[in-house]
This record gives structure tokens, C-alpha cells and sequence, in this order.
């Protein structure tokens, strides 16, 4: 996709900032095997996403297909899919987990964290503090290559024995007593070295943004001057820090359970199934913020951009992005609302919770601020940003429905729940990179996109997501549960329109390929900035694509500019 | 399409009228007073989904009208006005502020007034979501009087059995029924629809979890093997059954009738298939019902004749064995 290779023919900036670099020419593998190139090193991470959005979003297609209609179709034909010869009916229902299990943990962890924290935070993240690259470049290659030996990891566990079939099918929380004693043979171990390659590649990436962020920006680039996407990379990063290790903790000791003869998750030995649970989600809801505050930056980036005008409350934004950040940590529990929490546990967890509505609506309402005003000229990352605005507004407030613990004991682990992640998720934070993709494609590869297959994308997938996802509230209310693969007749009709939904959505993800061939085969030139005045960070300032190694001389920021 | 679903529904409970004439009834274990009982015949759209449904189940329990109305008269309705009013924002600036409507952009980067107005308001409307939300909290964790029924819950890969120790310590087990055309998902079960009184395919069960309907019944909820998660939407009944622990808390159910539900938590292969039938009888009704049991007890007293009073007798119920019975089959 993106690619700097024209830089090393030697590119001559305008800017006085770019630099030639004949000396520096890596061969193949050098570049892109043996990356410290922070932009190298991002395109190499979303094309990564790409390729495993793709299968998690086949395993979608594939659940969907299954859900059409009541009764068993289609799995038993996947379950020979992952190798099962004349899979009975269990090992059939089987192959259902572990689709629900692949497509949860791929979209989270070799999807969306890939793309918008690896793939726009290594390449934008230096470029908006005016650094030359990241602060430790071969770290940064290891975050990347750990991501792909966890994603081979994650593959290989669906071919091999995980209790009644082929592949771990615990679902991406890996609830024990389900994951350990519940699921005998490698796949779950596989499962489990995957998250913990994963975990370490992004604690890495952490460490590797904050040092950046705090220690390397340029003269004049003050904290509350930088962009809003950086300050959302840095919450990211530090949640990322802290959570992590607890995600390590509560699957090493699920190893060890499983293997080695421990029973922290174990009653027969002690132990309680419901301290993994407190574990999976200490670590669990930070992990969502981490997957939409990147998101949040974009869409600040954006809006700003196209409404020519500095982002409105630039401070309550960044410090709303910090206060979910550290609400984040102390609301795990409203995942858990019916595991058995005493009364006051609940009712706080119920109060803490909805707090995190106020932050969010800073959000929304100053996004609509920076607006007000402005003059808006709507290319396509602004309309994407617009459909995002909108798309995680109704994702946020079924979210306050599912806050109140007493409500929620209707609503747990039903489909309403589905409904409401991912219309924060798949319609939040992937709208959000579907925004960022078209804001900054052009700066990345130097070619600009097709603006009217852009639009057509954003509507196709508009509709489709909305008539996927928007079903599902009526599922969940009406009582279907969660990782079904079949129900009864009356869940029918809407189950349908769902499917159809899938087809519609699917069918804007080839316009969106089309683009992308379209930009690399016959897409004009992108110049430096072409959004216009509007666009006002330091990425703009580059040539399209960037010099290979931008900045040598760093670039003053003058202390009355805006952020 | 919804229509001809019910249709269909309609056909497949027709089948089973025609076939109840040959039901084999459970031959009762006591000897002097037997206890009687057959299954009630569900209302279509009671207690269970209904088809293209937009909302909540109708509710039959107390907590679950009350949690009922602060959804629907709080919540949603606060929800749907926030979701429209940014929306009518979204459509105000887009139609006001676009670059020809709006040629020169403001500079306007702050307004300290409108930025404390937007954090102080959510949170007043929070206030009055939490006030209720956490009353309805309070109400659900109110134990159960002393006096109460206590029903044990157990979750088994795939199964539920129900104890009750209350009336003799015996155990019944609930296993779904398979459904015509579909792969035998409990060997030894008859099909949904082989009796008059089935409900729909994916919900019915050989048993049901039989309660005294109109008084506060303790259920105690636990797992054998994995988390298993007990749940009655029309009852706005969740709660998880967790290998280790038991968790308790009061059902109480307003109306006779069948209420169905299904496993929600993931636990394994067959987690789709192991579907919870509740069904509330008057007291004198679930008396008889708990007397076709052996051992059975009603109010601390043993039914007469009862050989054996020594030791409770545990009755489980192999799901091979329920085959030619038509419902509470215990030997």
C-alpha cells in the first residue's frame, strides 16, 4: 500500500528538511524484514491488519452465513474447512467457538490495535512531534514482528485438538474453568502463547510511544501544543502499560493450570473462576479505549481539518481523553454484572461506570463545537468522520443502558451487547480508521484516492454496518444470547436482515479495494497537503510521500501556533 | 416471512395434538397419594421470544416490571432524545456551516460557559438514571424470607438439574429436546413436538423447573463442570452458575405459567443447546407436581407410605432413560 520508495531515488524536499540519501539504500529484506524506519515499520503494520482484518472478517462472513436461518447449515462444511474428518455433531458446534474465538481476538489484537496504534501511531505519531523516528527504532521492529508470530500462533491453534474439535473455542476472553480444565490439547496453549506474543509486541510499542512523546519532541512542540492524536496515542500507550501485564499474569496463570498442575482458577484446588474473570477485565476494559482513543485523535485531526478551524476546547479534549483513560481502570467489573457481585459492588460498579458517559459526551458535543463555525468542506475522511461521530453516539448511550447493573440482568450476554460493542468498535473505531485511511492514504503512498469511490464506500458500509448491527438491539432484548450458532424461529427475521446487512457491508469493502488499486495505478500525485489550509500539523509540512527519514533538521515550532 | 413461520409453529403443534392420545404418563412411584401432574401447554409469545420482536419480553415478576419501566420509561427515552439531538446537531452544521453557506471560518477555539455546561448537565442526567437504576439494584439483592422454597440450579455440560431440598432432597434433569430434521443433539430425548404441551424447538425441555408461582422462591445456582449461566428473560432472571460458588438469589414469578430462557455463557460445544423451560404452578399444583417424586416432601412432611425414610432419596434422572416417559419420569 503506502510505500517511501520513491525517497530512496533521492528526493529533494522543498522544505530544506528532507534530506537525500543515496547512501542509504536497503535492499528488499534489509527494509522490510529489518525495519527501523518508523514509517516503513507503520505501512508494514497496516498491511498487516489488512490481511488479518480480511480473515476476521471472513470468520464474520462465515457466523453470519451460519445465523441466516434457525438450524445447522453451513458449519459442518467449515468444520472440514479446519481439517475435521466426519465431525460429529459436537465437533460441528465446536468449529462455531472457534470462529467467535478467531474473530474476536484477531479483530481486537491483529486488526484494530495493529492499524491504529502500529500502523498510523508509528507513521504519524514522530512526523506530529517533529521527530525524526521513533525512540527506539529495533524495538520498534521487534513490537512488529512479535504481532505477526502471535497472529501465526493464533492461526496455528485452529488446526489442532482444543477439547471437542479442532481450534480453542473459549471465546476471546478465555473464560477459565472453560479454557483449562474445559478445553484439553494444544490449541488453547496456542491461543494463549498468541496473546502473550501479542501482549509483549504492544507493551514494547507502549514504551516505545511514550519515550517518543515525552522525550522527543521539537523545540517549541509543548505538551498542550501537540496534536490531539498524539495526546490520544499517549493515553493509549500508558493504558496499554498498565493493563497488559495484567492480561500476562491472568494467561500465564491459565497456563500453568492448565499444564503444570496449579488451580488458580481451579475450586477443586482452591482456587475461583471469577479471579480470572477479575483479571481478563482489569486488563479487558482499558483495552477498549485503547482501541477507540487512537480513534478519537483521528477524528480531532479531521474535523479540525475540514472545518478550517483549530479544534474547539483543546484542552478538555485531551484531558477527556485522560479521564477515560484512568476511569477506565476502575469500571472492569460492569462486564462481570451477573458472575455473582455482592450489592455494593454492583451498585458502584453501576455509578462508576456511567461517569464515563461525561467524558465522552466533552467529546462528541466539542467534535460538533469545532464545527460550529467553520466552514466544511466535505471530502470524504470528513464525511467518514461525520458517520463516526453519529455511529458511536448510538454505541455510547446503549452503553449507559448497559451501565445499570440491574438492567443489565436482561441484558448480559445477549445480543444487545453484541450490538452495542460493536458499534463502538466496528462501527466506531474501524469507521474511524476507514476516516484516517482517507486522510492520510495520499500522504502515505503519494497518490491520492479516488474521492467519489471514497464516498461511495462510506455509503455502502454506512447501510450495511447499520443493518447488521442495528438488529441485533431487538435480538437482545427479545432474549437471544450471546456465541449462539442457532436459535429459535422467532429470532429469524431479524438474524436475516443481519445477514443481508453482512453482504451489503462486504460488498464496500471491494469499492474500497478498487480505490486503492485505482490510487496506485492512476491516482494523481498528492502534494504536500492536499486538504488546504485547513490542515495545519507537521505531516502536511512534508513532501507526499515523506522523506525516509524526515526532519534532520528539527523544525521550530513557534509558541504562538496552535496546536 | 414472520407469518409464515408461525404458520409453521402451528403446524408443528398440531402434529403434536394428534400424538398425545398415545402419551405414556409417568407411573407414579408413591403409593397412597400419588401426586398428579402434566405439563402446561405454553402461550405462544408468552414467556418466550416472539417473532420480529422489537423490545423486552413481557415480564412476570415484580423486579422485572420495575426493571421494564426504568428502561422504557427512563432510559429510552433519554437515550433516544440525546441520539436525536446530536443528530439534529450533526444535520444543523452540516446544512449552516458547509464551506458555501459559510465561506470564512470563525477562529472560535473556547467558550468556558457552553464546555461547563456540557460536563455538569450529563452529569445531572446521570443522577437521574443512577437514582432508580441503583434502587432496582437494592430490590433485586433483598434475600428471600426464611420460609422461602429453596431450588437448587446446576449447570452441567449440557443440562440443567434441578434439586429440591425442600421437598425431599430430589433431583430432576432438564435436557433440551431435539429438534425434527436436525441432528440428535441429546441422544435418548424425543423431538419438540411429540407432546400437546411442547413449546418452540431450542427452548423446550424433557423436564422443566417446576416452581410455586406467586411466592418468593431462594434459588441457589452453581456449576459442575464450567460457568454456566441460568437466565429467564420474562423474569428478568440472570445470574451465573459458577464451578465453586453458589450464587443465590430470589425468583418470584407472578402468573402459572412457562417461561423459557437459555444458557448465556459460553460453555463448551452444545452451549446453543441447553435451553431452560421454567413453569410457575399454583401451590396445591406444584404440591401434586413434587408428589409423583420419590422421597418427596411437602411442607416438612413425608408423603405417606414412603419406604425409606432414612435416606433421602437423591433421584437422577439418566437422559436415556426419559425416552418413553412423557415428563417427570422417576422411577
Amino acid at each position: 500500500m503506502a510505500t517511501t520508495a520513491d525517497q530512496f531515488q533521492g528526493h529533494v524536499s522543498d522544505h530544506g528538511h528532507g534530506h537525500d540519501h543515496l547512501h542509504e539504500h536497503p535492499g528488499f529484506f534489509a527494509r522490510w524484514f529489518m525495519s527501523t524506519n518508523h514509517k516503513d515499520i507503520g505501512t508494514m503494520y497496516l498491511i498487516f491488519a489488512i490481511f488479518a482484518g480480511i480473515i476476521g472478517g471472513a470468520f464474520s462472513g462465515m457466523m453470519r452465513v451460519e445465523l441466516a436461518e434457525p438450524g445447522i447449515q453451513y458449519l459442518d462444511m467449515f468444520a472440514k474447512w479446519f481439517g475435521a474428518e466426519n465431525p460429529d455433531f459436537t465437533t460441528t458446534l465446536h468449529t462455531w467457538n472457534v470462529l467467535i474465538t478467531a474473530h474476536g481476538l484477531i479483530m481486537v489484537f491483529f486488526m484494530v490495535m495493529p492499524a491504529i496504534i502500529g500502523g498510523f501511531g508509528n507513521w504519524f505519531v514522530p512526523i506530529m512531534i517533529g521527530a525524526p523516528d521513533m525512540a527506539f527504532p529495533r524495538m520498534n521492529n521487534i513490537s512488529f514482528w512479535l504481532t505477526v508470530a502471535g497472529f501465526v500462533s493464533l492461526m496455528c491453534s485452529a488446526f489442532v485438538p482444543g477439547g471437542t474439535g479442532l481450534g480453542a473455542g473459549t471465546g476471546w476472553t478465555v473464560y477459565a474453568p472453560l479454557s483449562t480444565y474445559g478445553s484439553p490439547g494444544p490449541a488453547v496453549d496456542f491461543g494463549i502463547f498468541a496473546l502473550h506474543l501479542a501482549g509483549a509486541g504492544s507493551i514494547m510499542g507502549a514504551i516505545n510511544f511514550i519515550t517518543t512523546i515525552f522525550n522527543m519532541r521539537a523545540p517549541g512542540m509543548t505538551l498542550h501544543k501537540m496534536p490531539l492524536f498524539v495526546w490520544s496515542v499517549l493515553v493509549t500507550a500508558f493504558l496499554l502499560l498498565l493493563s497488559l501485564p495484567v492480561l500476562a499474569a491472568a494467561i500465564t496463570m491459565l497456563l500453568t493450570d492448565r499444564n503444570f498442575g496449579t488451580t488458580f482458577f481451579d475450586p477443586a484446588g482452591g482456587g475461583d473462576p471469577v479471579l480470572y474473570q477479575h483479571l481478563f477485565w482489569f486488563f479487558g476494559h482499558p483495552e477498549v479505549y485503547i482501541m477507540i482513543l487512537p480513534g478519537f485523535g483521528i477524528i480531532s485531526q479531521i474535523i479540525s481539518t475540514f472545518s478550517k478551524k483549530p479544534v474547539f476546547g483543546y484542552l478538555g479534549m485531551a484531558y477527556a481523553m485522560v479521564a477515560i483513560g484512568v476511569v477506565g481502570f476502575i469500571v472492569w467489573a460492569h462486564h462481570m454484572y451477573a458472575t455473582g457481585l455482592s450489592v455494593n459492588t454492583k451498585m458502584y460498579f453501576t455509578a462508576a461506570t456511567m461517569v464515563i458517559a461525561v467524558p465522552t459526551g466533552v467529546k462528541i458535543f466539542s467534535w460538533i463545537a469545532t464545527m460550529w463555525g467553520g466552514s466544511l468542506e466535505f471530502k470524504s475522511p470528513m464525511v467518514w468522520a461525520i458517520g463516526f461521530i453519529f455511529l458511536f453516539t448510538v454505541g455510547g448511550v446503549t452503553g449507559v443502558v448497559l451501565a445499570n447493573g440491574g438492567i443489565d440482568d436482561n441484558l448480559h450476554d445477549t445480543y444487545y451487547v453484541v450490538a452495542h460493542f460493536h458499534y463502538v468498535l466496528s462501527l466506531g473505531a474501524v469507521t474511524a480508521l476507514f476516516a484516517g485511511f482517507y486522510y492520510w492514504f495520499p500522504k502515505m503512498s503519494g497518490k491520492m484516492h479516488s474521492e467519489f469511490l471514497a464516498l461511495l464506500h462510506f455509503a455502502i458500509f454506512f447501510v450495511g454496518v447499520n443493518m447488521i448491527f442495528f438488529p441485533m438491539h431487538f435480538l437482545g432484548m427479545q432474549g437471544m444470547p450471546r456465541r449462539y450458532p442457532d436459535y429459535p424461529e422467532a429470532f429469524t427475521y431479524w438474524n436475516h436482515i443481519a445477514t443481508i446487512g453482512y453482504m451489503v457491508m462486504a460488498a464496500s469493502l471491494v469499492v474500497w479495494f478498487v480505490n486503492i488499486a485505482y490510487a496506485f495505478l492512476a491516482g494523481r500525485k498528492a502534494g504536500d497537503n492536499y486538504w488546504g489550509e485547513g490542515a495545519t500539523t507537521l505531516e502536511w509540512t512534508l513532501t507526499s510521500p515523506p522523506p525516509f527519514h524526515q526532519f534532520e533538521t528539527l523544525p521550530v515550532i513557534d509558541e504562538a501556533a496552535h496546536h | 416471512m414472520i407469518s409464515g413461520h408461525i404458520a409453521r409453529r402451528a403446524r408443528l403443534w398440531g402434529r403434536a395434538c394428534i400424538f398425545s392420545a398415545s402419551a405414556v404418563f409417568a407411573v407414579p412411584a408413591l403409593a397412597q397419594e400419588t401426586g398428579s401432574y402434566t405439563p402446561m401447554k405454553p402461550v405462544e409469545g408468552v414467556g418466550m421470544p416472539t417473532a420480529g420482536g422489537l423490545g423486552f419480553q413481557q415480564q412476570f415478576s415484580p423486579l422485572g416490571e420495575y426493571g421494564l419501566w426504568i428502561h422504557n420509561g427512563i432510559l429510552m427515552p433519554i437515550i433516544t432524545v440525546i441520539t436525536l439531538f446530536v443528530l439534529a446537531l450533526l444535520v444543523w452544521v452540516v446544512v449552516r456551516y458547509n464551506r458555501r453557506a459559510n465561506p470564512v471560518a470563525s477562529r472560535t477555539s473556547h467558550n468556558t460557559a457552553i464546555e461547563v455546561i456540557w460536563t455538569i448537565l450529563p452529569v445531572f442526567i446521570l443522577l437521574g438514571i443512577a437514582i432508580p437504576s441503583i434502587d432496582l439494584i437494592a430490590k433485586q439483592y433483598k434475600p428471600a424470607p426464611k420460609s422461602a422454597l429453596t431450588i437448587k440450579v446446576t449447570g452441567n455440560q449440557w443440562f440443567w438439574t434441578y434439586g429440591y431440598p425442600d421437598n425431599g432432597d430430589f433431583e430432576v434433569v432438564s435436557t433440551m429436546l431435539n429438534i425434527p430434521g436436525q441432528p440428535v443433539v441429546n441422544p435418548g430425548t424425543r423431538e419438540v413436538g411429540s407432546e400437546p404441551w411442547d413449546g418452540p424447538s431450542h427452548l423446550e425441555v424433557d423436564n422443566r423447573l417446576v416452581v410455586p408461582v406467586g411466592e418468593p422462591i431462594r434459588l441457589q445456582i452453581t456449576a459442575a463442570d464450567v460457568i454456566h449461566s441460568f437466565a429467564v428473560p420474562s423474569l428478568w432472571f440472570k445470574l451465573d452458575a459458577v464451578p465453586g460458588r453458589i450464587n443465590e438469589k430470589v425468583l418470584f414469578v407472578e402468573k402459572p405459567g412457562v417461561y423459557y430462557g437459555q444458557c448465556s455463557e459460553l460453555c463448551g460445544a452444545k452451549h446453543g443447546y441447553m435451553p431452560i423451560a421454567l413453569e410457575a404452578l399454583p401451590r396445591d399444583k406444584y404440591n401434586q407436581w413434587v408428589l409423583t417424586h420419590a422421597g418427596a416432601v411437602i411442607d416438612g412432611q413425608k408423603a405417606p407410605a414412603e419406604p425409606a425414610a432414612a435416606e433421602p432419596a437423591v433421584e437422577t434422572v439418566p437422559a436415556e432413560a426419559t425416552e418413553a416417559a412423557a415428563t417427570e419420569a422417576v422411577s
